[in-house]
This record gives structure tokens, sequence and C-alpha cells, in this order.
């Protein structure tokens, strides 16, 4: 139309010219074409409007497999490289969502708490509690709490106990807990009902434990020993609660009423304000919010702790809280009695190295892409000559890497799926790869495209803005500042590669320094019996007698915790010397003679236990080096420790110090060794410590061991720990850490070395003529080497000065949270550097070398 | 709606086409227009009206040759089709049945009917 139009305008201007004045005619001229701009005849530019988009696509696609294929070496780099990103990238996807959803199996969610109770340190003004409660809390709690909980539970602590049938035992890890938790957690009954545990007798068994002890059978109304001591009838079969739940390890749960019965030294009173035994959950009203229900309960102690306690109450301030359950996982560490921290850091961490990790792959790719360009740049104009608008072209470039990724992500599949087992090892954890949850699918989809984008949004802008005149005159100079985004991002690489390195370094030394701090005893050969089947009282005397006489076995004793953890404390200490103020508590453990024996432990003063003395059986304490320091003294064997009622002073008993003993690592090997007290007590312990003989082998020992406890005490079930075992296990989350950040920075250098290889390769490439020159002017293999290889050596070098501040400070902040700690030292940040250039290097020298041995005739051939 | 959609600009172009019947194109039309009717057409004006007519099948066009004048751009023919001349004849008898309904002695007006 537009021509006609253009036409008639001609037209009627030389018609005007001949009748007015040339300017007039003009002005006419204008105006007449302003007045065309009507809506009925202007049309919108449409381009490209009429092209069949979809043909288009699938041509943009098999362009790119057709690329892909030609340059197959590249090809393999880039995806490869993408591959691997995308594959770390999904693994810690899904352990955030694993750690994300802890405890979302159960739909009260949102209203399930813990109580928690806190008071505050007079002289340190720290706040500290715990998460054991006074048996009267929950009568209280129950009586004129109801418009904020709907149910409150008393629980005990999950343990190991033995279920056994007429002829079998099995060893499972249970709670005993009120009859209202079926609903509370909303266990899904697969068998009985949520009144299961209404009955006195009544236990509920978990789908697989149930499977292991009746096989097929219905379980409901058999009848189980638990411990050897009670008795009770299976009256339900709940759903196995998934792995990542604070309840994931139970197996079966009873009523808070048999535990009371099989451990009768739990207490009973309900108006006991004052020691505290059990955990106590609850389910907030709906509309209550944790909040309010703080609010209200807070001040729960000061309303009804009895006359006897108020100088307690008024000293420490003690106060109640509720914890949700959204918060026990992510946020279990307790600043100031406020959930703070704990593993949500970690969530966070791997969140940020899966993130960079799949940054470095896609800065690979946008590399390697942009710097091939030019191989491509007569392409472009080619198209753009015969007609392409720059939209198209960019669809086309995206097109192409939508295809890499698309390969790189099954590729990742296939990875991941591969990996899984490893994976899970090494993180703890049972990761599966959801392929039946669409939201999988959808999230797979849109990673896919953020990828392209990301990788594939730079090029597609650089290669479809070149300038075809210039392009197909084959002067494309890409100038200097065309490589230095290039340079940018390949120091972006090796600085997160570097820290990422530098971070695990520190890890590792960090778990090794604590590894081999003194423990304090020998680990060596030392095994944990655990005595609390019933059928062990008494026996005491005559299971050591006989292990003694088997000839495997160095010593035994009895302890009432074992010597990998603290299990009681308390408090009600006096001694010479004490500031009147000062209330101590004691880590205690109550132990028989033979314990250093066993142990191997240190006496630094005063002397051992001896079961010949009688005096040391009622009057005799053996405390360690840190409880010196705490009560003040240089030296402590001959003083006299006093125990004494908080309130009046009244003392209870006193008792010698016999000797000091080195300290010995119970606890964290990352925190200080807490004051502790051993006095002698024989009944009514928990566990039995054997040390084997050193000259045998465990493997011989320990089945003539079990022989004997059990022609001893035939019903019992014989469960053991190894010493060692249990203390490596205390290591195991930084270790863990330790491998998993190894393994991601590995991977993270790998990938910049993918890509450095790739770039490197270009580079040679482009400048072949100028080495075929060099080498004809006399240049020798070693120089060329230098001189291709120094531009990159420069750019790690400058990546290793910006990453040590940063993995620096980092790990700075992370080691303080230890008290035990290694110091950073200076020869991890000049390893990580040394092995990042010393990498560089060979990554790159390949291809140096490969271009400067070239016979020159060939590279100067071509033109 | 209407039978024979047609605006009035659009009938005045319309009949001008049938009167210039072979030389119908774009400034013979503005020109005849404006001769006849002593208004100003403008070009805009004419070629929205003649796209609009096209489009309602109206008029029928074909190229031209390209002349010296034109600077070397050819014209385009435009020509009433059939059902053009049915729109013309239907809106003129609209008018005349209008115009017969008039009382007479009101207007005072002479009548020739054709």
């Amino acid at each position: 139309m537009v021509k006609f139009i253009e036409g008639d305008l001609q037209e009627l201007h030389r018609e005007r010219v001949s009748r007015m004045s040339a300017w007039k005619a003009r002005m006419r001229f204008i105006i007449d074409v302003l007045l065309l701009f009507r809506p009925g005849i202007v049309r919108t530019p449409s381009g490209c409007r009429n092209i069949n988009q979809f043909d288009m696509i699938g041509n943009h696609i098999k362009m790119g497999w057709r690329v892909l294929l030609r340059t197959k070496g590249y090809s393999a780099i880039n995806v490869g490289g993408l591959a691997i990103g995308m594959a770390v990238a999904i693994l810690i996807g899904l352990w955030m969502y694993d750690e994300l959803s802890f405890n979302k199996y159960h739909d009260n969610y949102d209203s399930v708490v813990q109580l928690w109770h806190g008071e505050t340190n007079p002289e340190t003004q720290e706040i500290s509690g715990g998460l054991a409660m006074q048996f009267a809390v929950a009568g209280a709690l129950k009586d004129d709490y109801q418009h904020y909980f709907k149910h409150v539970i008393k629980s005990w602590w999950t343990g190991d106990y033995t279920l056994a049938t007429a002829d079998t035992k099995f060893r499972r890890k249970g709670k005993f807990m009120e009859p209202a938790v079926i609903e509370v957690l909303s266990l899904r009954m697969l068998k009985g009902s949520q009144a299961s545990l209404s009955d006195p007798k009544g236990f509920i068994l978990s789908e697989s434990t149930a499977t292991a002890i009746f096989g097929t059978d219905d379980p409901i109304g058999k009848t189980l020993k638990i411990d050897n001591g009670i008795d009770v009838h299976v009256t339900g079969v709940y759903e196995d609660i998934p792995t990542n739940s604070t309840f994931g390890d139970v197996q079966f749960m009873g009523t808070f009423a048999q535990i009371q019965q099989l451990k009768p030294w739990i207490g009973k009173d309900p108006s006991d304000w004052d020691n505290t035994y059990q955990q106590l959950y609850a389910q907030l009203q709906p509309n209550v919010t944790v909040e309010s229900v703080n609010a209200g309960v807070r001040n729960l102690y000061q309303k009804y702790l009895p006359d006897d306690l108020i100088a307690y109450r008024d000293k420490y301030h003690p106060f109640l809280q509720v914890v949700p359950m959204s918060t026990w996982h992510l946020y279990s560490e307790l600043e100031n009695g406020k959930p703070a921290g704990g593993r949500i850091v970690f969530v966070w961490l791997f969140g940020i190295i899966g993130a960079f990790v799949l940054l470095l792959a896609c800065i690979n790719f946008t590399n390697l892409s942009t710097a091939r360009s030019e191989k491509r740049a007569r392409e472009v104009g080619v198209r753009k000559t015969v007609g392409s608008m720059r939209t198209q072209l960019m669809a086309q470039f995206l097109s192409e890497s939508f295809v890499v990724a698309a390969l790189g992500f099954v590729i990742a599949l296939a990875l991941v799926a591969l990996s899984r087992d490893l994976f899970n090892d090494v993180s703890g954890k049972k990761i599966a790869l959801p392929f039946n949850n669409p939201v999988f699918w959808g999230t797979a989809l849109v990673f896919l495209l953020v990828t392209t984008l990301l990788a594939g949004m730079y090029p597609a802008f650089y290669l479809s803005s070149f300038r075809p005149a210039k392009v197909l005159k084959g002067s494309l100079n890409a100038g200097r500042f065309a490589s230095w985004p290039r340079k940018v991002l390949v120091i972006v690489q090796f600085t997160v590669s570097t820290s990422l390195i530098i971070s695990t370094l520190v890890v590792y030394q960090q778990v090794q320094y604590a590894r081999s701090r003194p423990v304090g005893y020998n680990r060596q050969g030392l095994m944990s019996i655990d005595l609390s089947d019933q059928e062990y009282s008494g026996k005491q005397d005559v299971l050591r007698t006989e292990l003694l006489a088997s000839g495997v076995v160095h010593a035994v004793s009895f302890s009432s915790s074992p010597v990998t953890a603290i299990w009681n404390s308390t408090g009600g200490y006096d001694w010479k010397g004490r500031d009147p103020n000062f209330d101590a508590e004691f880590a205690v453990c109550q132990v028989t003679p033979d314990f250093g024996a066993t142990l191997g432990w240190k006496v630094v003063e005063g002397r051992d236990f001896s079961a010949d003395l009688s005096t040391d059986t009622t009057d005799a304490v053996v405390v360690n080096q840190a409880a010196v320091n705490y009560m003040g003294w240089q030296h402590a064997a001959g003083e006299t420790l006093i125990d004494i009622n908080a309130e009046d002073g009244a003392i209870r008993w006193s008792k010698t110090i016999i000797g000091v003993v080195e300290d010995m690592v119970m606890e964290s090997p990352y925190e200080p060794v807490r004051p502790t007290i051993f006095y002698y007590k024989s009944q009514s312990a928990s566990l039995m410590n054997v040390r084997i003989d050193p000259a045998v082998s465990t493997v011989e020992a320990l089945p003539r061991i079990e022989s004997v406890v059990k022609s001893i005490v035939p019903s019992a079930l014989f469960t053991y720990k190894f010493v060692d075992d249990e203390y490596a296990a205390k290591f195991s989350q930084e270790a863990r850490v330790g491998t998993l950040a190894g393994i991601f920075s590995v991977l993270a250098i790998f990938i910049s070395c993918l890509g450095l290889f790739g770039l490197a390769s270009y580079v040679a490439e482009r400048r072949t003529k100028e080495i075929g020159i060099r080498k004809v002017m006399g240049a020798s293999v070693a120089t060329l080497w230098r001189m291709l290889s120094k531009d990159f050596v420069v750019l790690v070098t400058i990546s290793c000065l910006v990453a040590i501040p940063i993995a620096w400070y980092f790990t700075r902040i992370w080691l303080s949270r230890f008290a035990y700690r290694t110091e950073v030292s200076w020869w991890v940040f000049a390893i990580t550097g040394l092995l990042s250039v010393v990498v560089t290097l060979l990554t790159v020298s390949y291809q140096s070398i490969r271009a400067a041995r070239m016979n020159p005739v060939n590279s100067l051939r071509t033109d | 709606m209407k039978k024979y959609p047609l605006g009035e600009f659009e009938e005045i172009v319309l009949l001008t086409v049938g009167i210039l019947r072979e030389d119908a194109y774009g400034v013979s039309i503005k020109r005849e227009i404006e001769n006849r009717l002593k208004r100003n057409v403008s070009v805009g004006a004419l070629q929205t009206a003649l796209k609009r007519l096209e489009d309602k099948g109206y008029l029928k066009s074909h190229e031209g040759e390209a002349t010296e004048e034109r600077a070397g751009r050819p014209k385009k023919y435009y020509k009433t089709t059939a059902y053009g001349m049915k729109a013309l004849a239907h809106t003129k008898s609209t008018r005349d049945e209008l115009w017969n309904a008039l009382p007479k002695v009101a207007l005072n007006l002479k009548f020739d009917s054709r």
C-alpha cells in the first residue's frame, strides 16, 4: 500500500509545484504525510509474524544438535561440565528438601511443641535450661492451662529396650509416652486405633518392627516382655515414621505408666517440683499462637513453686516456654532460651555451595561459547544478510544452549542415580529421586530453563550482535575488551573453588585436632555392655569373677553411665573455701573400684579406689582435674567434699577425696571437660565395662565373653558397644561436613579446570599462526609454553589472593563455635594457592605444549 | 445491523469512483471530489476510505504502471463492484423513502423523482 500512496503524494507535489511556490508545495507535502497517520491505514510492524514458529524451533534444535556433533571435544567439555554442576545442584537440592521437610510427616506440625524450662545464672546473666521437666509441671499444665493445651504428654527419653517373645529377643529403640500421643503425632495406625494405648498394658509397634518380630502373623493381642521386667500386649501397629523426623527411630511406643513400673526410681510424686525427669510434649489448642502460650506459661514456676523452693526461684528466675516442632531440627541451638540456629546453618551453607557449583558450570558454558564465537561469526553474518532478525538469532543460540543443557540434565540424572547410595552414606540420609512427584518434574523443568538462560543469555546476546558487513569481510577483531568478561569469569570460578578447598582443609584440620585430643583413658579393646535388663541385677560379682576367669578379659567394672556420655549431674556440694553463693554443679558417675583399671585412667594425685579398703565404699570419692580447678584448689587429695541440702545447708554426707585423675573426654571433644565426681556404688549399675586383654584379639574375645555372660544370665539379650566406635561417632557430624565439603570442592575445581582446558585450547588455536611464526624465528618450546600459560597463571593467582581473605573470615567464624579448636595456620593458604597454580599449569600446559610442538609448516600453511 | 454499511464520505468516494469509471485512482478521485463538491480532501482520509471500501467489498483494485511523475511508483486503480452498486442503490432508496414521507407543506420543497 505504501508505494501507491507515495506515488500519489509525489504526483500531487509536482502538480502543486507548478501552481504555487516550491516551499509551499513542500509544506503541503509534509502536512499530507502527517495527516496520513490514521489508525485505518497505519499498521504495526509485523516483521516475521507469518513465519511458522514451530518449524523454526525444530530447525534450531536440529542445528544445535549438529553443532554439538561437529565439535565433539568442546561439546563433551561443555556437556560434561554442565552435567556435573547440575548433578551436584540436584543432590544438594534433594538434601535441602529432606532437611527442610523434617517432621512434616506429622499432621499437627504447626501445633506440636515441647516444653523447655530455663533459668538465669545470677552471675553471668546467661540463660540456660533443659528439656527435662519436673513431674509436677505436667499436672499443673493439664489442670489449669487447658485453654492453651489440647494435650499434654509426659514422655521418657528414647532408649534401647529388649522386646522378648516366648522364644526370641529383639533389641529396639522406643519411647514411652502417654496415650494421647497417637493423636498428637498423627500416627497412621495400620492396625488398632487411636485408643490403642489407653489399655494399661497397651503397646504399639512400628510396621517394620512388627514384621521383624512376628513375621506375617497378626501381632495384635500377642504378649511381649520388656527388658525382662514387664509384660505388655500388642494393641496396635503404626506406619513407620520416615527417617526425616525427630521420632524417626522410634520403633515402638509404650505408656508412661509402664516405664514408671520398669524404672521405679522415676519419680511419681505429682507435687515434686524439684527433680527433673522426663520430657513433656504438648499439642496447642487450635488458633492459639506460640507467642501467646509463651506469655501465658512463662511464670508458671512463680505461681506454683512450693515455699521450700522460693529461694531458688528468686535467685534463678526460672521460666517455662514451649519450643515448636518447626524449630526442633533446624533451630535446635538455643541462645538465651530462644531457638537461634543449628542445622539451618548447614542447610544455608550447602545451598550456597550448590548454587556456586552450578554457577561455575554455567560460567564454563558461557566462556566456552563466547570464546568460540569467532568460528560462528561468518554463519551469523550470512544469516543476517539473508534476513534474520536479532531476536531470531538469539532464539537460535538459546535453543542450542537448551540442547546442551537438556543433554547435560539427562546425564546429571543418571549421575545422581548412580551416586545416590554413596551420597546417602556420606550424608547420613535416605534420599531418593522422587520420580513420582510432579512437583519434582516441575522444579526440574524450571531448573533446566534457568540453567539454559543463565548459561546461554550472554553468548546469545554477544553472538547476535555481530555486524554482517564487518564479519563477512573477515575482519572481526574482537579487541582487547572482548576477552575481559571471560577473564573475570575465570577469576570468579577459581576464587570460589579455592575458598572451598581452604574451607575443607580447615574443617579436616579441626576434626583431626579434636580426634587427637588426649582422651584421658585407653579406648582400645574397651567394651560397654548394657545391663538394663532386670535379669542382670544381683549378678554383678558372678559376672565379674567369671569374666576374669575366662582369660580373655583384663578388667571388669560397673558404672552408672558410660564413659562416652554424662547422664547425671547434681548440685548442692560444699567444700573448703567455697563461695557460699556459688551453686556448683558436678557431673557424677557411680562406679565400682575397678573402674580405673578398666578404663586406664591416670591418677595424678592421691590414689585410685581399692576394693580392699572398706572405707572406700562409703567414704571415698575420686574427682577429675577439672573439678579441682572448679573448686579453686591446687591439691585435692585428702580434702573433704560435702553434699548439702541446697536450701538449709544441712549436711547430707561428707566424703574424702582420695585421688585426682586426669581429665577424661566424656562428652564433646570440642568442649572443655566438666568437673566430675566418681564415687563408689555397686548396686543399680547400668553398664558393665570390660577391658579385653590386649594380648587377645577382639574377634577371639567377643564370642568367649558372650558365652560367659549368657551362661550366667541366659535370658537376657547380650548387647554391647565398643567404646572406640562410640567415641568416633562424636565426630560424625563434623567429619560428614568435611567429607561433603571435600567432595564438592574437588568437583568445583574439576569443573573450573574443565573450563580452563577448553579456554586454553581455544586460545592456542587462535594463536596458531603466531606460534608458527615465533617458532620459525627461533623460539623454543619452553619459551612458547611460558608465553601461553602466563596469562592463565596470572588469573589464578589473582583469584587466590581474593579467595584467601574471604575463606579466612568465614573459617574463623565457623571455628569460633568450638571451645576446643585449632588455629587457622598460614600453611593451609599457602598449600591451597600452590595447589591451584599447579593444577592450572597442568591443565593449560597440555594445550600449550601441544600447540608449541606443532610443525610451523602446518600452522602457517592455512591461509 | 445495517444491511449495507456505508459512511457519508465513503458514499461520496464510491460515487466518484463510479463517475470516473476507468480512471479512478488516488489523485484523480481527490481532484474530482474537490472540483465537484468544493471541499478539501486530505490524502489520508481518502486512502482510509478507499481501503475500507475495498475491505467491505464495494470496490476492487488493480495496479497500474509506474510513471515519471510519480517518481517511479505505480498507481492503484479502483472500480466499483456490483455489490458496491447495490449498496449505493440501497442507500439512495432509503433516503428517497424518507424524503417522500416528509410533509410537503412544512418544507415547501420541490420534489423531482428520478
